[in-house]
């Protein structure tokens, strides 16, 4: 389906033929004192050429790091094959169309994403994607209210090892339509909630429990327990994972007994570049018996009026444009582009390749702790099993050691101090298949050199 | 041409209103509106016990093209929904005034009732593009 802008004529006409006189006469219901006329803090247009050379020096300021930063958003490889495909003319718009004759590729391209999802996260159905990992966690909080009709109290229950970002816009989204999110505490010599800081939340009116696998700390939570304390306890099991990690670890629909009730996440991983920080993709699956509390579309195949297979739309009636307030999400119906390109990812990768991609970072995060667990004044916070990041301590705070790097060409990991103080001098480090030994190797001497150069100061 | 049973009451929403030998009210959707919303795939029908002030919505009809909400024209206490619905939605579409009945409430007295017509009214109203 091509998109083409309307022409001043077709513009004229359309007006013509409803008897309005130019554009502004559709927005006449809106009072004038609501109506914004100019927008002070955002800057003139630009034009291609200026918008080029900004994007191109932006781009340029970032430089070409060596990367260990992971904390929500992954590098990983992206084949070739899946920008150019997505930036071909027939996807390469984020608009969903809605007439299903015009728009059989994009509809066939969201069916076999959710297919995909599905398949991954072991979970009836999936949507057609959000807007971000972050959002779909507070969408999954707002659908967990919706769909447990029994429990009264909106109370989410959310542990402190789920991504601090993600905890914030939760709050953010959820704040005024009622939710309360309490958060648990987690152990800090394991690296991970531990089943006793839900001890005293038993008996009382949950909502849900939000288990993020891996965790923000790259720890493995004992999913299998949470996820029977919450049955137990009649609350509701949000899922929040990491899509690569599933190529290896027991998928949503497999936890406990039973297994969670919604599985979210962001697809970013899938073929989606870091890009200064988005925009990514969220995902949602959930059981069959909570689909109609789902925010989002879902599409479906069908026959054609000849017996043709085909896709069509077949789950979107609570979206906004239908429901306005009483929609199920009043964020986003999907993130058509970068869904496409998660799809093309999948597709190209396949189940073993992408479980060959979730082993080489189970790898490399083990390389990347044995070398720099090895130097002077640097241990591994946490033992157990993780998946492609680990919190290691300094002996030192973190902040000039990162800047230090920083100036090498390397970024060396998140600083956990703000958000995690009670840590110490705590850094977050990744290492996804796209890191070979040569560069852990780079990063360690860099490292130690820094270490050992701050230690002689 | 839809049915417009003459024993009912009606509401201008397209809800209908039947009272029961017990005094309870059992509430569905109209021949007519159920012919505008197309085949239904799902109802959300409210729990026993919840409270209802005139004119909440009570209940969620959803076809393929939109999801409607279901307004209660009088204030009370949700006796049962109708259990079939879950399964069978499509029960409005074959039955609307019968096994497509969506909840039963008991009045509370209280808190007035919407303005109800008789079937001939309804009619004149749907006539009239209501």
């Amino acid at each position: 389906m091509p998109y083409i802008p309307h022409t001043p004529e077709d513009v004229r006409a359309m007006l013509e033929r409803i008897g309005a006189g130019a554009i502004d006469d559709l927005f006449d219901e809106i009072p004038p004192a609501l109506r914004v006329d100019a927008l002070p803090g955002v800057p003139d247009a630009l034009g291609e050429m200026e918008v080029a050379r900004l994007t191109a020096e932006r781009a340029a300021a970032d430089g070409n790091p060596l990367n260990f930063i992971g904390a929500g958003a992954y590098e990983h490889h992206i084949p070739a094959p899946v920008w150019a495909l997505v930036t071909r003319g027939e996807i390469y718009s984020a608009y969903t169309p809605y007439q299903a004759e015009a728009s059989q590729g994009t509809l066939q391209t969201m069916y076999e994403y959710q297919s995909m999802i599905a398949g991954l996260t072991a979970m009836d159905v999936s949507n057609a994607s959000l807007y971000d990992g972050a959002s779909a966690l507070a969408e999954a909080c707002l659908m967990a209210v919706r769909a447990h009709r029994r429990s009264k109290s909106a109370r989410i229950l959310m542990p402190t090892t789920v991504n601090p970002a993600w905890r914030q816009v939760t709050r953010v989204i959820t704040h005024g339509q009622g939710l309360v999110i309490e958060e648990l505490p987690y152990c800090t010599e394991e690296g991970r909630t531990i089943p006793e800081a839900l001890a005293r939340h038993a008996g009382s009116d949950v909502t849900a429990l939000v288990i993020q696998q891996p965790n923000f700390f790259g720890q493995l939570e004992d999913v299998d327990a949470l996820t029977r304390w919450a049955r137990a306890n009649g609350a509701l099991v949000i899922a929040a994972v990491n899509p690569v990690a599933l190529a290896v670890l027991q998928p949503p629909g497999a936890w406990g007994d039973g297994g969670a009730d919604i599985a979210c996440g962001d697809a970013q991983p899938f073929g989606v570049p870091l890009s200064s920080g988005g925009p990514y993709v969220g995902f949602m699956a959930c059981r069959m018996e909570h689909v109609r509390q789902m925010p989002g579309r879902i599409a479906g195949r069908t026959v054609d009026a000849e017996g043709k297979r085909g896709f069509t739309l077949t789950l979107q009636a609570r979206e906004q444009h239908i429901r306005r307030a009483k929609a199920t999400s009043n964020i986003c119906t999907n993130q058509g582009l970068l869904m496409s390109a998660a799809t093309i990812y999948l597709a190209l990768l396949g189940p073993a390749g992408l479980e060959r991609v979730a082993r080489a970072c189970l790898a490399r995060t083990r390389d990347l702790v044995d070398a720099l667990g090895k130097l002077p004044g640097v241990r591994a916070a946490f033992e157990g099993p993780r998946f492609h990041e680990a919190v290691l301590t300094l002996d030192r705070p973190v902040a000039p050691v990162l800047e230090a790097l920083a100036r090498e060409g390397i970024v060396g990991g998140f600083d956990l101090s703000r958000d995690y103080p009670e840590l110490g001098h705590a850094l977050l480090a990744c290492a996804t298949e796209t890191r070979t030994r040569a560069d852990i190797e780079t990063y360690a001497r860099a490292l130690g050199r820094e270490l050992s150069r701050a230690a002689a100061a | 041409m839809s049915q417009i049973p003459a024993d009912l009451r009606y509401t201008k929403s397209h809800e209908w209103l039947r009272t029961l030998p017990d005094g309870s009210v059992e509430i569905g959707i109209t021949d007519h509106a159920q012919q505008s919303l197309g085949d239904l795939v799902f109802v959300e029908v409210p729990e026993a016990g919840r409270r209802l002030a005139t004119g909440d919505a009570c209940a969620v009809v959803e076809s393929v093209k939109a999801a409607s909400d279901v307004y209660s024209p009088v204030a009370g206490e949700v006796t049962a929904g109708n259990p079939q619905l879950t399964s069978q939605p499509d029960l409005i579409n074959r039955d609307p005034y019968g096994e497509g009945w969506i909840l039963r409430l008991k009045p509370s007295g209280s808190g007035g009732a919407a303005e109800t017509l008789d079937a001939a009214a309804y009619e004149a109203a749907i006539a009239a593009g209501g």
